[in-house]
């Protein structure tokens, strides 16, 4: 039974660190109907940011230019890129073709700069561990838990309360209506690209940290499984980009921890069981457990 | 005019057949290699097509349909007996039965994952498309006695009438003073299948078929009340899709000689996803194109490394062969999609003369162009 609490603690810390960058590709589908691919290779980003200046200076001033750089490179493939084709009407799916391209070309110039290399983060807490009601979890997770909570309520006070968050909503619900209001669609659309942007940092900094080994080529595909976690709450659903992360996380913290006792279903099952709960979800509830059902008007 | 162009063009491509015939008299292996893993692409990417560009259903499996046509070939074909005692288990059926059998399993499972398929809506399904990529490499992976697990497992060679299409049976078979060892007789195979592959394609697109999923996929409502029965074509074409992606495989394995599940992977299914969009969504010359493109790309590279600027030698430092074809089409994708959003196809056909049709999936309005 400790084992189980263990592993729930565990899992629910890394399914802070999976909402955290579901959170910014749900904000990226709210705000502008792009479902970004290029969000695994924009995490990436900072984490490889952060492994290779953490040295200079040092952890959070790292994390500070990763935040930083995400952003803007976030910001600025809306503005370059994603907003031409939106602009000619390209729909759905040809715009997530256009965020995998992106994708191909950032992934390849990261996973060609680590090579073979494993890069570590250099978090300042190491591979300490607590001890929480009896349970050991590492510190790393503790203070990736602790960030993203914060920020979870910071972004809901943001979403709810502020005229920004009114904005952003209200582009979201109906962009034609806003736009006549006089809100600025462009803004509101690369700003939360930003955002996002900002959000793959923090998530890729600490999703490389310990117990992970840090940064190395395969990164880039490890961080796509925070796709499911976005889908599976619904990606329209900032609460469901929350909840699927939490269940992505203790999903697959369960799979690693019992892999002896499901050793029947074959090695490695944790690296596949986000993909499988999407699946299964999906089946359920084809948008999602919050997401907003597609209705099509004639 | 227009009879005189048809003629032409009838003439270009008797000339483009007779010169594929021609080429294994003259050109090394790493060329026909480098050919018949284009020939796998393209039948693949024709599937994809079918489905992604004239459906409208975006799908990311399609590395999970190819490996088990491949590995469902090796299985149905492979089985040797007196081979050693760890080798993966088999059926020891004919290798044309078996090619069949790889393609009809392939599409059966199609058909069985259709109904998810049909419930899932727009992006969704893509999205639900990327597990399945995931959870078939892992089965690959795991499932030993059948898949080799991680070191894969040969392929037979295939054989038609006792004719085999590998370096032996006949032994020693000389055309016109030039050996046809594997890949000189693999190359025909190939041919003949891309051949057959793009005109059964071609028909679907040209007949009934066709018009309806380009309606399903410009408007599924307008398409249900015009009494196209959108969720039986939406499945049949997710099966047609699957099987070309089996036949693709099992050429793969024919010309690989021996399959690992490293191969299958979801950058495969990117891989078919840029050929189409490159080769511009929902034309199958297109995708014939674009395959080419995409597939043969890092070969050449890699072959000419050396004498490539800009490239570096294989692994040493530098820009590596493999990364740089990876650039070169991601940026084609980027390009295609924002500046000429009907690819390589409406090129051909703009050089060509001839009236630029609607392009897929991107522009339901075709308004803006018809007034400028």
């Amino acid at each position: 039974m400790s084992q189980f609490f263990e592993l729930l603690i565990s899992g629910l810390s890394l399914g802070c660190i999976y909402a955290l960058i579901a959170m910014g590709f749900v904000v990226v589908f709210k705000a502008t109907n792009v479902v970004n691919f290029a969000h695994a290779s924009i995490l990436m980003l900072g984490a490889y940011l952060v492994a290779r200046l953490h040295e200079q200076l040092g952890f959070f001033g790292a994390l500070g230019v990763a935040i930083l750089a995400c952003a803007l490179s976030a910001a600025l493939i809306d503005l370059v890129l994603v907003r031409a084709l939106r602009r000619q009407g390209g729909d759905q799916d040809t715009l997530a073709i256009l965020t995998i391209g992106i994708n191909v070309l950032l992934g390849t110039e990261l996973s060609r700069r680590v090579g073979t290399d494993l890069l570590p983060t250099g978090a300042p807490w190491g591979s300490e561990v607590t001890h929480v009601l009896g349970v050991t979890v590492p510190q790393t997770r503790i203070a990736a838990a602790v960030i993203a909570i914060a920020l979870m309520v910071v972004f809901w006070l943001a979403f709810t309360r502020s005229g920004w968050g009114v904005a952003m909503r209200s582009a979201a619900s109906d962009p034609e209506a806003a736009a006549l209001m006089g809100i600025p669609l462009g803004r509101v659309a690369y700003g939360a690209w930003a955002i996002a942007g900002a959000l793959a940092a923090i998530g890729g900094a600490f999703f490389t940290s310990f117990p992970a080994a840090g940064v190395n080529n395969a990164t880039g595909l490890l961080a796509l499984t925070a796709i499911p976690a976005a889908v599976l709450g619904g990606l329209d659903s900032t609460g469901g980009a929350v909840v699927g992360g939490l269940t992505i996380g203790v999903a697959t913290t369960m799979a690693a921890g019992y892999q002896d006792q499901i050793a029947f279903l074959g090695r490695g099952l944790s690296e596949v069981v986000p993909y499988i709960a999407l699946l299964l979800v999906l089946l359920w509830r084809p948008s999602g457990i919050f997401g907003s059902r597609e209705v099509s008007r004639v | 005019m227009s009879d005189r162009r048809r003629l032409v063009l009838r003439l270009l491509l008797l000339g483009l057949v007779a010169v594929l015939l021609w080429v294994p008299l003259y050109f090394e292996a790493f060329w026909l290699q480098t050919g018949l893993f284009a020939m796998s692409a393209a039948i693949g990417a024709i599937g994809l097509q079918l489905l992604v560009g004239v459906t409208g259903q975006l799908s990311l499996a399609h590395a999970f349909f190819l490996a088990v046509g491949a590995y469902g070939y090796c299985f149905l074909a492979g089985g040797d007996q007196s081979a050693a005692l760890q080798a993966p288990s088999g059926l020891g059926l004919p290798t044309w039965l078996a090619m069949i059998g790889a393609v009809v399993f392939a599409g059966l499972l199609g058909a069985l994952l259709s109904p998810i398929a049909g419930r899932l809506r727009g992006i969704y399904l893509g999205l639900a498309s990327i597990g399945l990529v995931f959870i078939g490499q892992h089965i690959l992976f795991n499932a030993k006695g059948v898949t080799g697990g991680f070191n894969g497992r040969d392929a037979e060679p295939f054989s038609l009438f006792g004719f085999s299409f590998s370096n032996s049976h006949p032994d020693n078979l000389v055309i016109l003073g030039v050996p046809y060892g594997g890949l000189e007789r693999l190359w025909y195979l190939g041919l003949l299948l891309v051949g057959v592959s793009w005109w059964y394609a071609h028909n679907i697109t040209r007949a009934r078929p066709g018009r309806a999923l380009l309606t399903i996929r410009d408007s599924p409502i307008a398409a249900a009340v015009m009494g196209v029965n959108v969720p039986v074509y939406r499945a049949a074409a997710f099966t047609v899709s699957a099987m070309y992606a089996g036949l693709a495989g099992v050429l793969l394995a024919l010309a690989f000689g021996r399959i690992v599940p490293d191969s299958f992977g979801f950058l495969l299914s990117i891989d078919f996803l840029v050929m189409i969009v490159v080769g511009g969504l929902g034309s199958i010359g297109g995708a014939l194109a674009g395959a080419l493109l995409v597939s043969a790309l890092p070969q050449i590279f890699d072959h000419y490394s050396g004498s490539l600027p800009l490239l570096g030698d294989p692994g040493g430092g530098g820009l590596q062969p493999a990364e740089a074809a990876r650039f070169l089409y991601g940026a084609a994708v980027v390009a295609v999609l924002i500046f000429a959003p009907d690819g390589l196809s409406g090129l051909g056909r703009r050089l060509a003369g001839r009236r630029r049709a609607a392009s897929p999936l991107l522009r339901t309005d075709s308004s803006k162009e018809s007034t400028a």
